[in-house]
């Protein structure tokens, strides 16, 4: 207990040193919250064009993919905000500076998370917030207790599985020494499919995004409970489900660290 | 007490020729070239011995303290450090040792040296009283008063140096690694570290390991000295059995040493 203390603790401190770090750079720190939200603004922007000439996809109504997209968005940003050590790892690993986190008593993976707390990315938030309440506001879905619940899990469920994918990009990077970019198809590439419930396109993605990479799990099968297509309660807990995809991950890093151990340079 | 028995480790290097289209041939086929870090390496060094561990570039020197530091695993031998394998138990190991790298930094760039300090205290979990008394201890020794409270990035290398060496004894290690801690200081830091490494030694009984290429970092600081090259230790004495009554410098005393066993 005391030692889950202590670790809470220094993350937190990790956390605090990170923002300190950047507030020595306050107009890069601005224009990059300005940035991050210009930039899903545009992807906002074409949403709307879009529906203005289609009233509908596959029967999701605007306002439904917006809070779709708003989701994911914000799980993305999320993990991108907390997990970016494992996202820009390639460096570490190949700069040596992994080397220094092997000697000091405490896990990896907690040194790794300590070491990069993006905040710039609460500009993404911030647009995931505002299309969020909009959708919510738009939607005309009768809120109740399971559906807040619902929209918590899905962020919940999210996030874990985007930082989970961030784990794996970081693991391969032990073996390849240098990131790679085909990863990103997993975790930009999804954000930005993901704008759309996964069931439009097609089957074959949705088994897919079902039982190989989860994302179904925290967007389009809650997303049919929110929205009443189902009434199935199960669909409420799939998203917590999805957090399985942590377990390979953090499988793999295990590995990658043994495999660093022997290697090395 | 750290001993090190039979301790091999090799590293396959990938080899090409100069060239774009042979940077591309590489890309689907790539010869490995074995090359042999440590071979065969024993040693024993005792609580509170101060040992240097010199040899020329290359010769295995970082391998050893990244092996007995815990980062790399041997591919054979026995590596015994306060009676435990590094590998095994990393945690409890390194809760026990101080290692500086002297070609990277461990502070925080961007934020006030007191602040990584402060980070550090959380890492190792030191208690409050020690954190304190330890501080205090190395602000006076290492003259680190008026540097605490400017950004890692403005300090000058010595200036830096001298908060990296206070960073890694916070948490008062027993063992300490140090990997060429003296690069490009100038004579006053370089006087000013090797004062401190010899009195942290006298008041605390740290077992220092120094690796370096600066023979007077030797001469000021070690009795014992480990010449390694090629992987193999060449020599494990003190620094008269390198003069041999010889009156050259010691630079050249070594550089003859290195040529004499052709590495």
């Amino acid at each position: 207990m005391n030692k889950k203390k202590s670790s809470i603790k220094l993350y937190i401190h990790y956390i605090s040193i990170n923002i300190r770090c950047m507030m020595q750079y306050k107009s890069s720190f601005f224009l990059n919250v300005t940035g991050q939200f210009l930039v899903s603004f545009t992807v906002f922007l074409s949403m709307f064009f879009m529906f203005k000439r289609f009233s509908s996809v596959e029967g999701f109504t605007y306002s439904e993919v917006l809070l779709c997209f708003s989701t994911i968005l914000l799980d993305f940003s999320l993990a991108e905000m907390f997990a970016r050590g494992f996202d820009s790892f390639s460096v570490m690993v190949r700069g040596g500076d992994f080397d220094r986190i092997l000697v000091r008593p405490r896990g990896e993976i907690m040194q790794v998370l300590g070491s990069k707390f993006e905040l710039t990315r609460i500009g993404r938030m911030l647009q995931a917030i505002m299309m969020f309440i909009y959708g919510i506001m738009a939607s005309g879905i009768t809120w109740n207790f399971s559906g807040i619940l619902t929209i918590v899990f899905m962020i919940i469920g999210g996030t874990v599985v985007f930082s989970a994918l961030f784990l794996i990009y970081a693991s391969i990077c032990f073996f390849t020494l240098d990131g790679l970019e085909f990863m990103n198809i997993f975790t930009d590439g999804a954000k930005e499919f993901g704008q759309y419930p996964t069931a439009i396109y097609g089957k074959k993605i949705l088994l897919f995004t079902t039982f190989v990479i989860p994302y179904s799990l925290f967007q389009y099968y809650p997303l049919l409970f929110l929205t009443g297509r189902s009434g199935n309660i199960l669909l409420m807990f799939l998203p917590l489900g999805a957090c399985w995809f942590i377990i390979p991950a953090l499988m793999l890093w295990k590995f990658g660290v043994r495999h660093y151990k022997s290697s090395g340079s | 007490m750290i001993t090190m028995e039979n301790v091999c480790k090799t590293y396959k290097i990938a080899k090409r020729n100069a060239g774009f289209a042979q940077a591309c041939k590489s890309l689907f086929h790539r010869e490995y070239e074995t090359i042999c870090a440590l071979n065969n390496v024993s040693f024993t060094i005792n609580d509170g011995e101060m040992v240097g561990y010199i040899g020329p570039n290359g010769a295995g020197k970082s391998s050893t303290i990244k092996i007995l530091s815990g980062i790399l695993t041997p591919d054979s031998g026995k590596v015994l450090v306060n009676g435990k394998i590094p590998q095994k138990n990393r945690i409890e190991h390194v809760k026990n040792i101080g290692v500086v790298f002297g070609q990277r930094s461990q502070l925080w760039w961007d934020v006030p040296v007191i602040d990584s300090f402060e980070l550090l205290k959380d890492i190792y979990s030191i208690p409050e009283s020690d954190y304190k008394n330890n501080l205090d201890e190395l602000t006076e020794l290492l003259d680190l008063a008026h540097l605490l409270r400017s950004p890692a990035r403005q300090l000058s290398l010595g200036q830096r140096m001298r908060c990296e060496i206070a960073a890694s004894l916070l948490h008062s290690p027993h063992i300490l690694f140090l990997d060429e801690p003296t690069i490009g200081l100038d004579a006053v830091s370089k006087l000013a570290v090797r004062d401190f490494i010899l009195k942290q030694n006298k008041i605390h009984g740290t077992t220092v390991i120094l690796t370096t290429h600066d023979m007077q970092d030797i001469e000021a600081l070690t009795s014992r000295i480990i010449l390694i090259g090629k992987g193999r230790i060449l020599m494990d004495g003190t620094l008269d059995d390198i003069k041999k009554g010889n009156d050259n410098n010691i630079d050249e005393t070594i550089a003859e040493l290195y040529r004499a066993y052709d590495i």
